[in-house]
């Protein structure tokens, strides 16, 4: 047992939080999805900092943590406001932009 | 610098925590429910959670439990509670090759990453954190905090601030004073009009149960109220209505499911 | 070339001779039609004082040591080594055209108060003629081949703005393309003979280019010269761009007077008298010029005998003469005198003639054809006599102006003693019989014999002040060859400019000269009798003719050599490079867009504005990138 397993973990959820992203439609699961990328990041980060032995990535870490709590309430608030004009939560349904 | 070998108990804890946290993550992306996709990740969220405090981050892992599965994912759930659900929780695929495509990817992305992990950590050495947090974890964070990361400690609360606006200009609703219905009035309104029960709901009078079949008035023609919004109203019912006391027979004749003579009728169709 | 004295007192203020039209034109064109009803007195007053003026500078000229000033006035263009001052040069030969245009143009300016009275546009026509005259004596004024360049295309465009004058006519409005086109050919000439010097020499005022034409080879003067030759060919109406100058016609009559008789028109004669120095040192040059002269007389001389349209008779009649004194001025030191003294008479009885004609016009309400005149003598009685001493002249009645100035072009032809010197000589005097021709042909059909008139026509003489220029330019015609030849030589005159006067060899004797193209002249006018005078003439031209009849109705054909050598080939051109640009250029063009649009639009298709599609492609990127690295670092 070395800490790989801990960044290869990471990895995998990393990757199972990108495909999320691809295949599900409500945006609020995809929303979860990035947030499951972004705590994949931080274990990877807490990971590093054991291994380096300072805390600094732990400090990382936070930041990630804080800037992830400000994404959130934005992103839920943008989520909220489409709904409210769209009657839909799909990201397929927001494709007015386009050729 | 001394090697830190990792014990049997962490081994076994992560043995055990790191399937968990798997099956959360494959739970959130493979449920329907969106509910049940938030109440996944809460499961991978507290696992790593636990997986902070084993490497030495207490305080981290603190957070993790409070803030993430605390507050945010209880903010996906009220949001979840306000939006509810919709066509957006099907799982059938409208872009066309995009699972193949994504899975592919994904598998792609994950190996390439695997074994640049594989490659990069290659003989580490894990320093441990002993040595940089002689008094604990919260007071090396804090001294880092403080000392190191100041500005950009500072400037998050900046952001915070921002977000917590952005948040509100986005999800405020401009209302005229005053133009609020009270429930009083909601219930007048209900009340005092020509029919004061219910809309019909379509199909309620019909034999069809499609949407686009209007309901009947009790004399025989479809209600406007009842027309769905887009669809064309269709003329479901084609049959001639029994009449008299010897068509209409039992009540199971009624309804025309058991009495054959109704399908002879000129215009009977086939309602198998 | 003499040093010439910088220009003090009156003749430092010759610059006016060309501001005072110029500022007549300004002000009459910037004016609009406030100038309207006093525009007409004011154009004339400018040109009468610009003649006055003229006057004066020549009378303190006589005085003027080497008789030649330059006024130095501002520099023109100033870039590298070439820098050319704008400056006069008042000579006696610039002080001769000054006074020419000066005084004919004030005569034809007070002639148009009446001819142009009723056009609501005589205000315009001030204007331009102003314009032409400032023009015109920055051209013979001018003390370089820049400066004389810029009042040549001056003319040209007041000589276009009056030929197409009345522009609701099309038929005056593709005269005067014409004439611009075919002008313009002519200056491309004159500019590559302008180029040429300065590559040369380094400059281009005369004293420069003059004082330096000994040190240029010999094919680089032959080519100046015969590119200036060209430059005048195009000017003056000569072989082969004669064909412009009969139909500028289309314009008002005082403009075919003072421009396309007495003055523009000649002004390739002053070009090459001008460059005189340089003709001297190229023979070949001079050959061509005597070519084109004898040519042109003749080609000029036969068109006149067959048109019946009045103004065009009188033009074909100027390019004769023009001809002659091309002759002239080709025949070199021995010829540029002669040349001079037959273009200024002819500036009178020319452009008196052509007052006739249009005071004839004007009683016969426009109407140009001479087969519906006739009988005119008594109704037009001064009319009859004015144009009757410009006839007389033209045809080189004895004692009149042509006589003197004809005979000494002929005379100074038969002095080359050569077989060349016969030639030339022999058309001269075949010219000559041939002028007196269709010159009493026009006077039998115009004013003698039955009249012809178009019911409703009711000739009648014109104002005074149409007639009282006829008057003093006809007593130009009857006095100014005696004058200019034997009372004050031109010869003495323009020493300063041509140097010594030329023993004339005499081979000839000049008495027989005379008597011989007496004689011709008589012949001339006896045909004319027997051919229209003694018959009754018709009033449609007759159908069944002779080819060469045919032939000089056509003008020997220049137009159609013209449309054939020239024009159908540059339609064709213009054709096939149209058809090139289409298909080659702009096919290269739009495939290019058209390919770049069909990609763009179907690369466009990808944009199906879901957000998963983009993702899955960052997915893709970063696929890629990670595999890159493993790749590098790997390796």
């Amino acid at each position: 047992m070395t800490l790989t397993y801990y960044l290869v973990l990471a990895a995998i959820l990393f990757t199972i939080g990108a495909v999320g992203v691809l295949v599900r439609r409500n945006a609020i699961v995809v929303f979860m999805c990035i947030e499951l990328m972004l705590n994949s990041v931080n274990l990877t980060l807490v990971t590093f900092a054991r291994a380096t032995g300072t805390v600094d990535g732990q400090i990382m870490a936070f930041f990630v943590m804080v800037v992830a709590a400000a994404e959130v309430v934005v992103g839920l608030a943008i989520i909220m406001s489409i709904y409210r004009t769209r009657r839909s939560a799909s990201v397929d349904d927001a494709n007015l932009l386009k050729y | 610098m001394n090697d830190v070998v990792i014990g049997t108990g962490e081994t076994v804890a992560f043995w055990i925590l790191g399937p968990v946290a798997l099956a959360g993550a494959l739970g959130m992306v493979f449920s329907r429910n969106a509910v049940h996709s938030a109440l996944w990740l809460v499961n991978t969220m507290l696992a790593l959670g636990v997986f902070y405090v084993i490497q030495e981050a207490p305080f981290l892992g603190a957070v993790q439990i409070i803030v993430y599965t605390g507050a945010i994912m209880i903010l996906f759930l009220f949001v979840l509670m306000m939006v509810g659900r919709d066509s957006s929780d099907s799982v059938v695929e409208t872009l066309r090759g995009q699972r193949v495509a994504a899975t592919v990817l994904g598998i792609g992305f994950a190996g390439m990453v695997g074994a640049g992990i594989a490659r990069a950590t290659e003989g580490l050495v894990v320093t441990g954190l002993a040595d940089a947090q002689p008094e604990g974890n919260i007071p090396a964070i804090a001294e880092s905090l403080f000392t190191d990361y100041l500005l950009a400690f500072e400037v998050t609360s900046a952001l915070l601030i921002t977000a917590a606006l952005g948040a509100m200009v986005l999800a405020h609703i401009e209302r005229e004073p005053g133009s609020r219905r009270t429930q009083k009035e909601l219930s007048r309104a209900r009340f005092l009009t020509e029919r004061p029960q219910t809309l019909p709901g379509p199909g309620v009078y019909a034999r069809a149960n499609s949407v686009a079949a209007p309901a009947l008035l009790p004399d025989g023609r479809p209600s406007p109220e009842s027309y769905a919004t887009g669809i064309e109203p269709q003329e479901i019912d084609e049959m001639a209505r029994p009449t008299g006391r010897g068509q209409l027979g039992s009540p199971d004749a009624a309804l025309g499911t058991l009495d054959p003579a109704p399908l002879e009728g000129p215009a009977g169709g086939d309602r198998a | 070339m003499e040093t010439v004295l910088p220009a003090e007192g009156l003749l430092g203020w010759s610059w006016l001779l060309i501001a005072l039209p110029l500022a007549g034109a300004a002000v009459l064109l910037l004016g609009g039609r406030r100038t309207d009803r006093w525009g007409h007195l004011l154009g004339t007053a400018t040109v009468a004082g610009a003649f006055l003026l003229a006057v004066l500078c020549t009378v303190r000229l006589a005085d003027v040591e080497g008789r030649s000033v330059d006024v130095d006035l501002f520099t023109f263009i100033s870039t590298g080594e070439l820098d050319v001052r704008a400056g006069l040069l008042y000579d006696p030969l610039s002080a001769v055209f000054a006074l020419l245009i000066t005084g004919v143009g004030s005569l034809i300016h007070v002639y148009s108060i009446g001819y142009m009275a009723h056009d609501p546009a005589r205000r315009r026509f001030f204007a331009y003629l102003n314009l032409f005259v400032a023009a015109m004596l920055l051209l013979v004024l001018g003390n370089s081949f820049v400066a004389l360049y810029v009042g040549w295309e001056g003319v040209g465009l007041a000589s276009y703005l009056l030929i197409a004058f009345w522009y609701t006519r099309p038929s005056a409005a593709t005269a005067a393309k014409k004439a611009f086109i075919m002008n313009r050919v002519g200056d491309v000439g004159l500019a590559l003979a302008i180029f040429v010097m300065f590559a040369q020499l380094g400059t281009t005022s005369y004293a420069g280019v003059f004082g330096s034409v000994g040190t240029l080879a010999g094919g680089t003067l032959t080519a100046i010269g015969l590119l200036l030759l060209l430059g005048a060919c195009g000017k003056s109406g000569q072989f082969p761009l004669q064909a412009w100058l009969p139909d500028a016609m289309e314009g008002p009559t005082p403009v075919s007077a003072l421009i396309h008789a007495a003055t523009m028109v000649t002004a390739g004669v002053y070009l090459i008298a001008r460059s005189a120095p340089i003709y001297d040192e190229t023979p070949t040059a001079r050959t061509v010029v005597l070519a084109v002269g004898a040519v042109t007389l003749l080609i000029g001389a036969i068109a006149g005998c067959a048109f019946d349209d009045i103004k065009k008779v009188l033009a074909y009649s100027t390019v004769s003469q023009i001809g002659y004194m091309f002759l002239a001025v080709g025949l070199g030191p021995a010829g540029y005198v002669a040349g001079l003294a037959h273009l200024l008479t002819h500036g009178f009885f020319k452009a008196g003639l052509f007052l006739g004609a249009g005071s004839v016009m004007h009683a016969m309400d426009d109407s140009v054809d001479m087969r519906r005149f006739g009988g005119l003598a008594r109704k037009l009685p001064v009319t009859f006599v004015t144009f009757g001493l410009g006839y007389l002249a033209l045809i080189g009645f004895p004692f009149l102006s042509g006589f003197y100035t004809k005979d000494a072009i002929i005379e100074a032809a038969l002095d080359r003693d050569d077989a060349w010197g016969w030639i030339l000589g022999g058309v001269a005097v075949l010219g000559a019989g041939l002028t007196a021709f269709y010159m009493t042909r026009l006077m039998l059909m115009t004013f003698f014999g039955r009249a012809r008139w178009e019911p409703g026509v009711h000739p009648h003489e014109s104002p005074s002040v149409m007639t009282v220029p006829m008057v003093v330019l006809s007593l130009g015609s009857i006095g100014a060859g005696f004058l200019l030849v034997k009372a004050f030589p031109l010869a003495d005159w323009l020493e300063p400019v041509f140097g010594e006067e030329h023993e004339a060899a005499h081979v000839v004797a000049p008495l027989t000269v005379g008597l011989v193209v007496t004689g011709v002249m008589l012949v001339g006018v006896l045909a004319a009798w027997l051919f229209v005078g003694r018959r009754e003439v018709p009033v449609t031209a007759p159908v069944r003719v002779s080819p060469v009849t045919r032939a000089a109705r056509n003008a020997l054909y220049a137009d159609t050599i013209n449309e054939s050598l020239v024009m159908r080939p540059g339609q064709w051109l213009t054709r096939a490079l149209v058809w090139v640009d289409n298909r080659g250029v702009d096919g290269a063009v739009n495939g290019l867009a058209a390919g770049l649009g069909g990609s763009s639009s179907r690369l466009g298709r990808t944009q199906t504005g879901f957000v998963r599609t983009y993702a899955l492609s960052m997915l893709g990127g970063a696929v890629l990138v990670a595999g890159a690295l493993l790749a590098v670092t790997s390796g």
